[in-house]
């Protein structure tokens, strides 16, 4: 019974800062149990086009990104005041105290304008992290749960110039977790010390949100970046990619191919490695990677297809990601010249 | 301001619920509709799908534990991802203790239904069909469990997969019963498993009937305990369509039951009838593969009891013509490349040894003659899979 009071006392509390105008992000609401309806009720966002982050919720930054249809991300970490992330270890994750948030919003411009579609939350709670996606209105004044996803149609031009016209997928719930799964639990998997920008690093540790780092930590490169050596480029842009599914605790585990940056088995980077379960995925082909021959390896079969059951990543593209492609095809290509 | 608190403090405070039907109906939005109650679902629910066709733009996912999925129906309640735009399945399960039941999963894109870890899971009475018939543009698995620790796939129809219509991978104690495999490159497939028992189907029309494999470079490899009992593998005769690469892009047309790569796997009280190539096949993996952990070949395979009708009579492997009419025009009901131990045959049907000495080596180097087994002819019965209570309840 005194439970069931304390959760009421709990929800009140959110309630009654959900009410006040300019409140600080509710920690409660992060907290309790149940899926609020609206963005806003978090308290995330000083206004309500979801762009000016509230006091302790900071922007950082990624070395290297997931391509997500070139759309354009916004990256918040939120950690509760007078609490810390620990770096486990170089290559691990941030272990964030219950209470944090990691928040990132999805957007393009259209006609000149900046517009937001989604913001996805990933919400630490002490049954664990929790995943929810929010679709923004047309005004652009509020986002609303999707737990179902859903799909939005969107013009607009991309890096080379090209206009684009695409449907852009808003992941369901279960879908947030296919990525930010390890061993069936859901993690957060930009924010790593190796993939975090010198910048955002410096960031989090003055802010004290980050515990003081020791030892080494050398960075994951930045894919698009041509000064740095193919060889990490390539395997950068498949951990960012394509590792949070593809790894021994991922939802690709059965697959045999583990694209993590650290991975140093060939065959399970998929050089010489045969297909398992990709069905018509393998487009006529023997191997993942066939070193020298890009046209005839089914990792750059699959990441230049559009179709559905053939195309990877499952989720989050409906378009060729033409610089990734071209990167991975000239990385396989070297292969065979040694 | 008393109703807003009120229900404010539902909202927040979830109380726990008693057991549940959702029910979803076809119609507009069916995609949101039913993808929201399979994520709002909590565990004991069941959701519930009306008659009719249920048009889907996009995959399905289920991820709360002990929910039932259930139809009107595998004729009345169907899922058609037709128009399906993107995922890697039509449904993907990832929860313990579900039960799909009674309703047909059409034309999806890659897979038909898949769970992957998801154990104690139940497949009964379900279909899953590409309707076009056998394509290599359909997808690959119609009902496919991996990575899982009890399975029950029972009752159900599978047609069209490019791969295999059932296949189980990576998992344990396993039951495949009294379904049906039509015109898939691979009716039934068992791969990299340990303990299953297929029994009582009905196989015909596929490239081939039933495969149980074991392949490299995976987490869970070294299949074993595998029974083929009681099941009619008839006329698996359709040439492969299953895409090149494809492990089963090799399985010759016409091959009733194919043991790759396994260990103590019998195949007993089958009737197997009109099967081009032979009506069982057993043989090692032929591909060069890097795995230190890795045995390609055959092992303590047993086969029993079973009845054979024609076979051999169209052979689908480069020499098999050759082989054939050396035998007088058809290759007799079991085929064996000679490689790994302990292959008891005691049917009385010739078997023909391709007398191959290494794994890999070419059919064309057969040393062909009648195989002659060493020692006894007897073999241990494997225990009898026990499925836990839950799943058979699940059933009743």
């Amino acid at each position: 019974m005194r439970t069931f009071f304390a959760a009421i006392a709990l929800c009140l509390i959110g309630f009654a800062v959900s009410a006040a105008p300019s409140r600080p992000v509710a920690d409660a609401v992060i907290i309790s149990a149940g899926m609020p309806k609206k963005l806003s009720d978090f308290g995330f966002f000083k206004d309500a086009a979801g762009w000016q982050p509230n006091a302790g919720v900071e922007l950082y930054q990624l070395n290297s990104a997931l391509f997500t249809d070139y759309a354009e991300k916004y990256r918040y970490i939120y950690v509760p005041a007078g609490q810390q992330a620990v770096a486990e270890n170089a290559n691990g994750l941030l272990k964030f105290p219950v209470g944090s948030a990691i928040i990132k919003s999805f957007g393009y411009q259209i006609d000149g304008k900046d517009r937001l579609l989604e913001t996805r939350v990933l919400l630490h709670r002490a049954d664990g992290w929790l995943a929810l996606p929010y679709v923004w209105n047309a005004d652009q004044t509020e986002a609303t749960l999707k737990v179902a996803g859903t799909r939005i149609p969107v013009r607009f031009t991309d890096p080379s110039g090209m206009v684009r016209d695409i449907s852009y997928a808003v992941p369901n719930k279960n879908q947030c977790k296919e990525c930010h799964s390890r061993d069936g639990a859901v993690v957060p998997i930009g924010p790593k010390v190796r993939n975090l920008s010198h910048d955002s690093l410096d960031m989090l540790l003055s802010n004290n949100m980050l515990q003081s780092l020791s030892g080494d930590h050398p960075p994951i490169p930045d894919y698009a970046d041509a000064a740095m050596p193919l060889q990490s480029r390539a395997r950068a842009y498949l951990d960012i990619n394509c590792a949070h599914c593809h790894n021994r605790q991922g939802s690709a585990s059965n697959s045999g191919l583990f694209l993590t940056y650290e991975e140093e088995s060939p065959v399970h980077i998929g050089v010489g490695k045969r297909p398992v379960a990709a069905g018509r995925g393998s487009g006529g082909f023997a191997f993942a990677i066939a070193p020298g021959a890009p046209d005839q390896s089914i990792l750059m079969h699959r990441l230049k297809s559009l179709e559905p059951g053939v195309a990877m990543p499952e989720v989050g593209r409906s378009l060729v990601h033409k610089e990734g492609a071209e990167l991975l095809s000239q990385w396989i290509a070297e292969m065979g010249k040694d | 301001m008393i109703r807003t608190l009120l229900a404010a403090t539902a909202l927040c405070c979830t109380m726990p619920a008693l057991a549940k039907t959702i029910a979803v109906e076809a119609g507009a939005d069916a995609q949101e509709r039913l993808q929201e109650a399979l994520i709002l679902a909590e565990p004991g629910d069941v959701v519930e799908l009306g008659a009719g066709r249920f048009e889907l733009t996009d995959g399905l996912s289920l991820d709360v534990d002990n929910v039932v999925v259930r139809g009107a129906g595998m004729d009345k309640s169907i899922l058609s991802f037709a128009g399906q735009l993107g995922a890697g399945e039509g449904l993907l399960v990832t929860s313990d203790d579900v039960v799909l039941r009674d309703f047909a999963v059409e034309d999806s894109k890659g897979d038909g239904i898949k769970s992957k870890g998801a154990d104690r899971i139940v497949y009964h009475a379900i279909r899953v069909e590409w309707t076009g018939g056998p394509k290599a543009s359909n997808g690959a698995y119609g009902i496919y469990p991996v990575e899982a620790s009890d399975v029950l796939v029972q009752d159900s129809v599978v047609r069209g997969a490019s791969d295999a219509g059932i296949y189980v991978g990576q998992s344990k104690n396993i039951i495949v019963r009294r379904n049906t495999a039509i015109e898939n490159v691979a009716g039934i497939e068992i791969e990299n498993s340990f303990d299953a028992e297929v029994t009582e189907n009905l196989v015909t029309g596929n490239t081939g009937g039933i495969l149980v494999f074991d392949l490299p470079n995976l987490p869970q490899m070294g299949g074993h305990n595998v029974l083929v009992a009681r099941n009619a593998i008839i006329d698996n005769n359709t040439d492969n369509f299953a895409p090149e690469g494809n492990i089963v892009a090799s399985v010759p047309a016409g091959t009733g039951v194919m043991v790759m790569a396994n260990r103590n796997v019998q195949v007993v009280e089958n009737a197997m009838i009109n099967n081009g190539t032979t009506n069982v096949m057993v043989v090692a993996y032929t591909q060069s593969f890097d795995d230190a952990n890795y045995d390609p070949t055959p092992r303590e395979v047993y086969i029993a009891g079973n009845v054979y009708g024609r076979a051999g009579f169209a052979p689908d492997f480069e020499g098999g013509k050759q082989l054939a009419a050396a035998f007088g025009g058809a290759l007799p009901g079991i085929v064996y490349d000679g490689l790994g131990r302990d292959l008891i045959v005691n049917d009385a049907v010739p078997v023909l040894s391709l007398g191959l000495t290494k794994v890999g080596q070419s059919p064309t180097e057969a040393q062909p003659s009648l195989y002659k087994q060493d020692g006894a002819g007897e073999t241990v019965a494997l225990s009898p899979i026990v499925l836990p209570a839950s799943m058979e309840a699940a059933l009743k």
